[in-house]
């Protein structure tokens, strides 16, 4: 759903949106605090903005400082909504648009159950060993894998797994920095 | 400095230094403890309500009458979920709200205790921002916070929601100065680019078909701001027009004014904002009752557009020059700059314009046709401002035709004289508004314009007005329809009036000597003078029941889809012919 010609369910907003949406990845500084993901999450909602992916964590103690990265696809004009409307929160710092602020790093974790037997194996820890997956679980019917990089890199081995007996996963999300000196 | 009190004790003594003055609110088992501090000082008034959407209501009133933050106190439960209206509506027309909501115990929290509700949760997208103060320790610096909150940037609610045994338990106050604010993040930009207000000056000097478009953000910042914007408008000689929450900052007896715009604003602002070479939006937002359909929406102008609140750059419409500030601040450094580099408006460069400007005002647009036999809205309205205009007069509406009628018909000079419910439309937020205002101005003359259907929603706050000696006007223009639901059944649903009627009215005359106020009821247009003297000389509150033509439309009215060139006028024979099947799936 596309939030700006819908922002309210008015169907007032009849001009079609040209522009082809784009995939961001967003890092949101906050004051760790109850409630605080709540009012990130439900901005997303009561706006139609759409999540991709979410990881949240405290990253500076003492200043009770929290770091969210959250991917959103959208167009250009939503995007720079969603960053005006996460600032208008209280407890947020800043918001960086890591995609459109030059390179930056991402990279998830995801645990992946395969299960089999046989020659299924031996072809698993082959490409496991290629992906430098870790075997954190193994029984003589399934492993444990912890894979981490960038989603892309994920997305291909899971999607390798699939014919070898992938059971389930697990992922992260994504965690995403700037590249170069610069703090945020 | 500290001082030892209970968190119930701080509510108050935070209430006092921040110089608050009134309270609306109604009482609770969760809120008992706060409500004995109260009874145990005089500083504060607490205005006992009969619904908590009247107190949220009043409190609006209050602060968009005096510019001062307005106060709610309610309790757990069915006591907060009673405000969210009231909060909503708030939050929509950025009005300052500081709202104690009482909780259940901590240790209760979460347990589905008598009268507990998630109120934080609840509240979290109606509010500015709230707190749930688990500990009193928390309670001092969060009280001042949500004062700063509220009343800062772009104003809005806030609520502060503490449990019963934190309004016990004893901590150490500290005043409002103590330096403790938690989120420093929270700076609002006040002062806009300078040199995007140069730019904006440059404009202003090359345009040729200019109009200042205000809105609600030049009341909200302030009477400096209004001073500022009449600066603004006799330096330039540009023509203004404002939204509906805007009126009264730029006054409407100024031969420069061009009335409101919008779905029923008049004909010159409309035509004007779509012809505009250069258009000027002072504390807008480019809200859909303005825009219309918004790809057809001023197609050839250069927009400016000042905001405090950045999110709403670019939200609705693309503009050219955005600047973030605080109206008042940023039409100051315009004057400032203009006058700088000349005293001369632009009478010569834009007298053409001027000229069209006239001639769309020939169509008189506010038009209507007057009757004898039957008292039209539009007349009474006429009337009402006629006889109270050289008076101290505030204004609430309720939400529907009275209120387009009330914001053509009624015409405002000053800033925060004009109360309405503009964003959310909140039908029953004038009676309880105009309790706000009263109390807050208890020698002027506070009226209510409003409707038989929207009075009924919190009609009960009559009782209110009597106990607390408020003379406060309620004009009913009494059509037995719900008016705007009607016109648009007329517009879009081929006339078929589902439940847009009003049967088994009470008598209001009645109803209002059973409150212990006065009922008059006037329908013939040669004794309505004589009524509406009687409502004004009679010193208590009054419930004035006008009935009015029954299926009188509102226009002008711009049909959803539509641009605003194609605004429908006064002299439209058959008005269901005119909206298309897209623009019937609008609202």
């Amino acid at each position: 759903m596309n939030a700006h010609l819908l922002p309210t369910g008015s169907a007032y907003f009849i001009t079609k949106e040209t522009d082809a949406p784009e995939r961001h990845t967003l890092s949101v500084l906050v004051d760790n605090e109850p409630g605080l993901l709540a009012r990130v999450v439900g901005l997303f909602s009561a706006r139609g903005f759409n999540i991709e992916s979410l990881t949240v964590s405290e990253t500076e103690h003492d200043k009770g400082l929290s770091r969210i990265t959250v991917v959103v696809v959208a167009t250009p004009k939503v995007l720079v909504q969603i960053k005006l409307q996460l600032e208008r929160l209280v407890p947020v710092h800043k918001v960086h648009d890591l995609t459109a602020e030059g390179a930056s790093l991402e990279r998830e974790l995801a645990l992946i159950k395969v299960g089999g037997s046989g020659e299924h194996r031996a072809e698993t820890l082959r490409l496991a060993d290629a992906f430098r997956a870790n075997i954190v679980d193994a029984t003589t019917e399934s492993f444990v894998f912890e894979v981490t990089g960038k989603p892309s890199k994920i997305d291909s081995f899971i999607s390798l797994m699939v014919p070898l007996g992938l059971i389930e996963v697990v992922r992260t999300g994504v965690a995403a920095i700037s590249r170069g000196p610069e703090g945020m | 400095m500290a001082e030892q009190m209970t968190g119930a004790e701080m509510v108050v003594q935070a209430l006092i230094d921040q110089n608050v003055q009134h309270i609306f609110g109604y009482p609770g088992g969760a809120a008992l403890p706060i409500y004995d501090a109260i009874f145990q000082q005089d500083s504060v008034q607490h205005i006992l309500v009969r619904h908590e959407q009247g107190a949220t209501h009043m409190a609006e009133g209050y602060a968009r009458s005096t510019g001062k933050p307005g106060v709610v106190l309610v309790t757990s439960g069915p006591g907060a979920t009673n405000a969210v209206t009231g909060l909503t509506d708030a939050l929509m027309d950025s009005i300052p709200l500081v709202c104690i909501t009482a909780q259940v115990p901590t240790t209760l929290i979460g347990s589905d205790g008598f009268q507990e509700c998630d109120t934080v949760g609840i509240t979290r997208s109606c509010t500015k921002h709230n707190y749930l103060v688990k500990r009193v320790e928390d309670l001092p610096r969060v009280l001042h916070e949500a004062f700063h909150i509220a009343t800062s940037g772009r104003p809005g609610p806030v609520v502060i929601d503490i449990p019963k045994d934190v309004q016990f338990a004893l901590g150490e106050y500290t005043r409002p100065e103590a330096d403790g604010f938690r989120h420093s993040s929270y700076k609002p930009q006040t002062q806009g680019d300078l040199e995007a207000i140069k730019v904006a000056v440059e404009m202003m000097l090359r345009a040729e078909r200019p109009v200042i478009y205000s809105g609600g953000g030049v009341i909200n910042s302030g009477p400096e701001a209004s001073k500022h914007l009449r600066e603004l408008a006799e330096l330039t000689g540009f023509p203004v027009t404002s939204t509906l929450m805007g009126l009264g900052a730029f006054p409407a007896s100024d031969p420069q004014w061009l009335g409101m715009l919008g779905m029923h604003g008049t004909y010159e602002a409309n035509l004007a904002m779509h012809d505009c070479d250069l258009m000027i939006n002072i504390g807008a937002r480019f809200d859909d009752r303005i825009t219309g359909r918004i790809d057809a929406f001023s197609p050839d102008s250069t927009k400016v557009h000042v905001d405090i609140d950045p999110a709403q750059i670019n939200k609705n419409v693309r503009v050219d020059l955005p600047i973030v500030g605080d109206c008042g601040l940023v039409l100051e450094e315009m004057v400032r700059l203009y006058r700088s580099i000349t005293n001369e408006p632009r009478t010569e460069a834009i007298a053409d314009w001027w000229k069209q400007i006239e001639g769309w005002r020939e169509v008189k647009s506010l038009n209507y046709t007057p009757s004898e036999t039957t008292i039209k809205p539009q007349y009474a309205i006429a009337r009402l401002y006629e006889m109270t205009k050289d008076r101290d007069v505030y204004i609430t509406t309720e939400v529907g035709q009275h209120q387009m009628w009330a914001a053509q018909h009624f015409h405002f000079d000053k800033p925060n004289r004009w109360m309405t419910s503009g964003g959310l439309g909140t039908m029953g937020y004038g009676l309880p508004a105009a309790v706000g205002v009263q109390v807050a101005h208890p020698d002027a003359l506070v009226i209510d314009i409003a409707g038989e259907a929207s009075v009924q929603m919190t009609m009960q706050e009559m009782s209110t007005a009597v106990q607390y000696r408020l003379p406060i006007k309620i004009f009913i223009l009494n059509n037995e329809r719900m008016g705007m639901v009607r016109q648009w059944q007329d517009l879009l649903h081929g006339g078929r009036y589902a439940h847009s009627y009003s049967e088994s009215l009470p008598d209001f005359v009645k109803l209002a000597e059973a409150y212990g106020g006065k009922g008059i009821r006037c329908d013939n247009p040669a004794e309505l003078d004589a009524a509406i003297q009687e409502m004004l000389d009679y010193p208590g509150p009054v419930l004035f029941d006008v009935l009015v033509e029954k299926d009188e439309n509102c226009l002008p009215m711009i049909p959803s889809g539509k641009p605003h060139n194609e605004i429908i006028l006064p002299d439209t024979a058959n008005i269901g012919s005119i909206i298309d099947e897209k623009g019937r799936q609008l609202v």
